[in-house]
């Protein structure tokens, strides 16, 4: 019942098999390098941990990459291409799925990376004695025993995955799943080494014990100040391998960030690097570094739809109407953010978007409907809609709720007032529904549409507006087992914005970063996953 | 002498468990926990991280359980860096704040005793009215808007320093944060000395020196000084602590890794065990150095007596 592959799986196994593109420095032919290939970047904050599996945040990810390789990694255009393993199979429902294992990939101390290392990270994945954040991400799609080994009710090594040899990892699924490889990108699929982690547990990321199965190892940690990485020889594909030394400084701030940049001490800046109110000069005097990139990812404001009036959909559609997008991402933003009328962003794979119907109006046409709608809800001029805006301190959500809430009031008569609430306590307000209305943002885990879709279904963790639809479910719960889902998606995206509003989306994220003319290889894609081994520095 | 310090060391200890005993329920009461986090975790996942770091048990099991690991010199482990104990971090962040701070403290005392005595013996000039007006600028010239100047200036525009990180405390890495760190002291300190010199210079001993026709060096060095540095004293003591202890603003500016971002970043992130350490680390320094502070009064000034 074996069938040779998905749709997925033959873009993978062409891209393998084709054997014409290898993850590594493509230096085109009369590009002369530079005598030192060292590279600073910005790391954004600082990680968590180096632990893949206990990872969390995308400071983590961006260091991971670099430092392990999972089963597949990411093209410039998000397309799966090898990693560790070199092609896959599933079976006829994408219920099974067998890895196959490049037999030369090591790990930094000389070992080699098994099949077995992969089957001991996932099941450390989901053991309870681990406390992973991500332990959720080996539910999703559905691993045999998954959630009864995180519930404590199975032991880990009952979790549905095996090694059928040192270089054959197969993972069985509770139930169809169409897009697996495509989350096996993400960090907390890569590799873990067994022997080590075994001799010296927790202790095991101090740095005279980890091993990396990365293109780098790590040199130096200062917390707060540098992480300094170098060369992994044993890296399979070390030989292609151009750049020596990665220096990530974990600067949050943007205008730190990009002082350091000026002064000529960065190469390349973090995915957030340009302060808005640089961008239109450095457009202007440095084009050519200035890059702005699609992200997968979208700012949206979150109605409490278990709240009066919130949980009528006409004034959840009146507010979002009177939103103008385009003066938000023109004036506000103003770096290249895409206006977004869908929650789920236009350029994710595999989605085939519907254009809402609202945003084929004019904001006009938006406002007259929403002032409509608010009066058939039993607001207007004698009875007002008056509500808190909720928003984490940030000067950037600040300005935009500044710009939304009068748009409201001039639009539509909507008083909302501001409130301003420090991260932890946002979050709060927001996990136990003390809010009306409240910003928002979400990034794709991975390239496909039910990283978006899948947190508002009604028992999602993340679903703080407490949207519940059971259409919406039943085509959620339906998607993950379809070979094709995307007409479920679209149907599903349909329900969630024309019809029931449950969100109001503003713009799809960009990454904006800084790069110097003479990094090359830089190749973002819309999860931003980019890899040093891919970069050389030009002569200059 | 002896029984200054046997005192002071007995105070310390009922005033640091009342700190850490108002540190540790504050912290616990604020809204949020280390465990939210945006991506809303099922709650099976936040047992199971809840369980690792004790966060399911009472709060006060949680707080009898921090003092007995604080008796044996365990901080405890950090909630967002995983990869390494409190200890480690206060280790690897403490001493470059105080590398930072002593050469602060010292520039700042040096130049701000300096400015003061200077300005004091030349009071209602054009060079006490420069001095007093630098010492009110460092003042009113908060450190936020002093880190990017100097950036700005030592190396975007003239490019003679770097612009931030530590690099194990090599001095180019060191002037600007001892800049940014010790304008605010040096007004200060300025300030003070001015004040207390020109009232000591006024008294009847200084008077008397005069009427005996010593010259001024020595009428300033040997009589004026040490009377006049006692208020001085009272301010550099918490000062040292508050120097040494790192700036955020230094820190974050200059990426020097210093402990004062820690504090910030607990906070924020509802690290306890970082929080109570850096507050720990403060508040027993402020405890030392107040104590140095009155056994240097008692050898400065015999008439002081505790």
């Amino acid at each position: 019942m074996k069938l040779k592959q998905s749709l997925i799986a033959s873009a993978v196994l062409a891209a393998a098999l084709g054997a014409s593109y290898v993850q590594a420095a493509k230096v085109p032919d009369g590009v002369k390098l530079a005598a030192v290939q060292e590279i600073v970047k910005g790391g954004e904050s600082e990680p968590a941990t180096l632990d893949q599996q206990k990872l969390q945040g995308t400071p983590g990810s961006l260091r991971g990459r670099d430092l392990f390789e999972g089963l597949f990694n990411e093209d410039g255009g998000g397309n799966l291409i090898p990693g560790v393993a070199t092609s896959y199979d599933a079976n006829e429902d994408n219920t099974v799925y067998t890895f196959h294992l490049r037999d030369d990939a090591k790990w930094s101390n000389g070992d080699s990376v098994t099949a077995h290392d992969f089957v001991f990270a996932f099941q450390r994945l989901v053991d309870p004695k681990t406390a992973a954040d991500y332990a959720w991400f080996a539910e999703l799609p559905g691993m045999i025993n998954a959630t009864d080994i995180i519930n404590g009710k199975k032991p880990a090594t009952e979790l549905g995955v095996e090694a059928t040899d040192d270089y054959t990892f197969v993972v069985r699924l509770e139930k169809p799943n169409a897009y697996f490889p495509k989350m096996t990108i993400h960090n907390t699929l890569f590799p873990a080494p067994k022997k080590v982690i075994e001799k010296w547990g927790d202790d095991w990321t101090k740095q005279d014990h980890i091993v990396f199965n990365g293109a780098y190892v790590l040199d130096q940690w200062n917390v707060n100040e540098k992480m300094v990485l170098v060369r992994n020889p044993m890296y399979w594909n070390d030989k292609e391998t151009v750049i020596n030394k990665v220096t990530y400084l974990p600067i949050s701030d943007v205008s730190v960030e990009f002082k350091r940049y000026q002064a000529g001490e960065m190469d390349l800046t973090s995915y957030q690097g340009i302060p808005t109110n640089r961008y239109k000069q450095l457009m202007k005097d440095t084009p050519d570094e200035v890059h702005i990139t699609p992200q997968l990812g979208t700012y949206y404001y979150l109605f409490n739809t278990t709240k009066a009036p919130f949980d009528d959909v006409r004034v959840r559609k009146a507010l979002s109407y009177s939103i103008d997008r385009d003066i938000i991402t023109k004036f506000v933003t103003g770096t290249g953010e895409v206006p977004s009328y869908g929650f789920t962003p236009e350029i994710i794979n595999g989605f085939d978007p519907v254009t809402p119907e609202y945003a084929k109006w004019s904001q006009a046409e938006r406002n007259k409907q929403a002032k409509a709608l608010l009066a058939e809800a039993g607001f207007g001029p004698s009875n007002p809609l008056k509500f808190p805006l909720l928003y984490n301190t940030n000067d950037q959500h600040k300005k935009i709720a500044v710009a939304i809430t009068s748009m409201w009031k001039k639009n539509i008569g909507v008083t909302a007032t501001l409130e301003n609430q420090e991260w932890k306590t946002y979050l709060d307000s927001r996990n136990t529904q003390n809010f009306s209305v409240a910003r928002a943002g979400w990034i794709g885990d991975y390239n496909e549409a039910s990283t978006f879709l899948q947190i508002l279904t009604t028992t999602a963790g993340s679903n703080d507006g407490k949207y519940s639809n059971v259409k919406y479910d039943k085509l959620m719960n339906a998607a993950s087992s379809m070979q094709d889902p995307s007409e479920n998606y679209t149907k599903a995206e349909n329900v969630l914005i024309n019809q029931d509003m449950a969100v109001a989306p503003i713009y799809t994220y960009v990454t904006k970063r800084l790069v110097k003319p003479y990094v090359g290889g830089y190749m973002p894609n819309p999860e931003d996953n980019t890899y040093t081994r891919d970069q050389y520095i030009i002569a200059h | 002498m002896l029984s200054l310090i046997i005192k002071r060391i007995l105070e310390a200890i009922p005033t640091l468990l009342v700190l850490i005993t108002v540190s540790f329920f504050l912290m616990h009461f604020a809204p949020g926990s280390p465990l939210t986090t945006e991506r809303g975790l099922p709650p099976e996942i936040m047992a199971n991280i809840a369980a690792k770091y004790h966060l399911d048990e009472p709060v006060t099991s949680q707080y009898l359980r921090y003092l007995w690991n604080i008796l044996q010199g365990d901080l405890g482990a950090s909630f967002v860096h995983k990869d390494f104990t409190i200890n480690d971090l206060v280790a690897q962040s403490f001493p470059v704040s105080a590398e930072i701070g002593i050469w602060s403290f010292i520039v700042a005392v040096l130049i701000g005793v300096g400015c003061g005595i200077f300005a004091a013996l030349r009071q209602n000039s054009w060079i006490d009215y420069s001095v007093m007006a630098f010492a009110n600028l460092g003042i009113v010239l908060p450190n936020f808007v002093l880190a990017p100047l100097c950036i700005l200036l030592f190396s975007i525009y003239l490019k003679w320093l770097p612009s931030g990180g530590w690099n194990d405390g090599a001095w180019p890495y060191l002037i600007m944060p001892v800049i940014a760190m010790s304008t605010s002291y040096i007004a200060q300190i300025a300030r003070i000395t001015r004040g207390s010199m020109i009232e000591t210079m006024h008294s009847n001993f200084i008077r008397t020196a005069r009427a005996k026709g010593l010259p001024n060096y020595k009428i300033v060095l040997q009589h004026a000084l040490r009377p006049a540095i006692v208020p001085v004293l009272s301010y550099l003591g918490p000062a040292f602590v508050g120097i040494i202890t790192g700036s955020v603003i230094v820190d974050v500016y200059f990426s020097t890794g210093g402990i004062g971002q820690h504090f910030i970043n607990g906070a924020i992130n509802r690290d306890y065990p970082m929080v109570m350490a850096v507050t720990i680390l403060i508040g027993s320094l402020t405890i030392l150095f107040n104590a140095i502070v009155d056994i240097l009064y008692a050898l400065i000034d015999p008439k002081i007596r505790y």
